[in-house]
């Protein structure tokens, strides 16, 4: 036992294979992050390029630089307008976070619950958002309310629909150890259906982030009156009219940027809450 | 903390538990088990022997009581009260998002015990299976046999009056199972306790036990009972002794006769 680790200690012996091993590993981590910013730079100057060769007029297609100097001088506009559709966007998330648990862990209390109103969550679904929105506006009163109720239409369903099976998946060993132990019905959701859908959860809620902006921004397209309080979808509609090519783009990148945001954020609760026990966030060695 | 008393040889122990003319019957017509006969008594070390199907795993479910049965009796000597029960699987069966120490406190918490107020329950039992030193650590992080202990510490909390072991070594290497046997053993020794044991391993039917029940498939029912008397402790010497050899036939000849019971039957 004790004599090869003797000799490993006096002269480490690396052969060959685990040589390129490690050159190779050396190469991927840099390649992780240098790669997707170097492709994104390419890009933004291939499309600079293109403008400049081609002279493409500004409204057609503006460049990279004229869309960030809009950015900058639309900045006051924008920016009320980012924080219109943030704001949408994270209530929305969050009644969904709410209705879609709170709803996931009713149907697993009751199978009879869930066959009567599974039906109604799919057909909301299904149904694409556009084709809801206008009546939703016809019958919601506050604009506010409306662009909720759209964006929650949109982000909840995932959460449910993943929580669910979260709900469902517990170990049966456990189910029976639980039932042996005499545990009730709050004790065995509390500490071991509700831990067991965690993971499923997240993978819902990340989802869900990206859809409730979806939902906001398209709901906002629908309701389209402006005025004060309108989001980037709005200002991106107005800027079309006025042919102001550059804001839409600008528009377009906050409406992006927001995205990356939040699914970044549900990425780092994710890896905050799962990176002690669960596989998918547990780095394999070797 | 049990160390006051010597388990009393076979037919002078008291009645714990015993079951009387149990059927179970799945579907109406499939009889996972016919006619049912077995008692238990304190401090016996029981395997249930027998290939798949022969309703052992039945058996065990009906005492703790996860399923009812079609027809018969099962009477606990005193009842059966809370924590009387400790179950261990196949598998280790461990919440993967808990702590060793959150695992084995399970039984307690769910009957309303603080973490604080059983600190010293989890930490004897872990200290009885030799993972003191890892109550902090997350299931991911132990090996196989590790885990298993965990299952067993956590059988072991309430200081259960009989454990049901359900092939509980069966996924483990052989070396490993080997050591986990005679772990087992000891902790037997120590705790006095009462064990049922599932297993389709002769050899380890045999290490482990005073009362081999053999049983017979189709339908599950009692083939023959072996009584190993070799004397407890039992160590790795008793695994190469002739009388090892002698009572694995002895088994093995029990458990083919259960076969071949079955053979006719179904030839008939």
């Amino acid at each position: 036992m004790s004599a090869p680790e003797m000799h490993a200690a006096q002269a480490p012996v690396v052969d060959q294979e685990e040589l390129q091993h490690a050159r190779a590993q050396r190469r991927d981590k840099i390649a992780k992050w240098s790669l997707p910013i170097l492709m994104l730079a390419l890009a933004i100057f291939l499309w600079d390029r293109i403008v400049v060769w081609n002279d493409i007029p500004h409204y057609i297609l503006p460049g990279p630089g004229l869309v960030i100097r809009t950015l900058i001088e639309d900045w006051g506009m924008l920016s009320d307008a980012l924080w219109v559709t943030l704001k949408i966007t994270l209530m929305a998330l969050g009644v969904a976070v709410v209705g879609g648990v709170g709803l996931a862990v009713l149907f697993t209390q009751s199978r009879y619950f869930e066959m009567a109103f599974y039906p109604f969550a799919v057909i909301l679904q299904v149904t694409p958002v556009v084709s809801i929105a206008p009546l939703i506006f016809i019958y919601v009163d506050s604009r506010l309310a409306g662009l909720l109720l759209c964006a929650w239409i949109v982000a909840f369903f995932p959460i449910l629909s993943n929580t669910t099976l979260g709900l469902n998946s517990t170990d049966h060993n456990l189910r029976d150890l639980y039932k042996i132990y005499g545990a009730t019905r709050w004790q065995r959701l509390r500490y071991l259906q509700l831990p067991t859908a965690l993971p499923y959860f997240l993978g819902g809620l990340r989802i869900a982030g990206g859809l409730s902006l979806i939902g906001a921004v398209v709901a906002e397209y629908v309701a389209g009156t402006g005025g004060i309080g309108s989001g980037l979808a709005f200002r991106i509609l107005e800027a079309g009219y006025r042919l102001n090519i550059p804001r839409m783009f600008a528009a377009l990148i906050l409406i992006a940027a927001t995205g990356v945001v939040i699914f970044t954020f549900a990425s780092l609760l994710s890896h905050a809450l799962l990176h002690k026990w669960h596989e998918s966030a547990i780095k394999r060695e070797n | 903390m049990s160390d006051h008393s010597i388990i009393p040889p076979m037919g002078q122990r008291d009645e714990l538990l015993s079951m009387t003319d149990v059927d179970k019957v799945f579907n109406g017509n499939v009889e996972a088990l016919k006619n049912l006969n077995l008692t238990v008594n304190q401090g016996d070390f029981i395997s249930l022997l027998g290939p798949s199907g022969c309703g052992k795993s039945t058996a065990l479910r009906l005492i703790a009581g996860l399923m009812r049965q079609t027809s018969g009796q099962i009477k606990w000597n005193g009842g059966l009260n809370e924590g009387d029960l400790g179950v261990v699987f196949q598998e280790p069966t461990l919440m993967p998002w808990a702590t060793v120490e959150q695992n084995v406190w399970l039984p307690h918490r769910l009957r309303g015990k603080s973490l604080d107020d059983v600190r010293g329950d989890i930490m004897w039992a872990l200290k009885m299976v030799g993972l003191e030193k890892f109550q902090k650590s997350y299931p991911r992080e132990l090996s196989g046999g590790m885990k298993m202990r965990v299952s067993i510490a956590r059988a072991l909390v309430t200081q259960p009056r009989l454990i049901l072991m359900d092939e509980p070594f069966a996924a483990l290497d052989e070396i490993t199972r080997h050591k986990l046997n005679n772990d087992l053993l000891m902790l037997r020794d120590k705790l006095k306790c009462t064990v049922i044991f599932v297993t389709h391993s002769v050899f380890e039917s045999v290490f482990l036990s005073d009362r081999i029940v053999v049983m017979a498939a189709r339908p599950g029912r009692v083939s023959a009972e072996v009584s190993v008397d070799a004397p407890y402790p039992r160590t790795e010497e008793f695994r190469t002794s002739a009388q090892y050899a002698e009572l694995c036939r002895k088994a093995s000849d029990a458990l083919h006769g259960a076969m071949n019971q079955h053979g006719e039957r179904a030839s008939a």
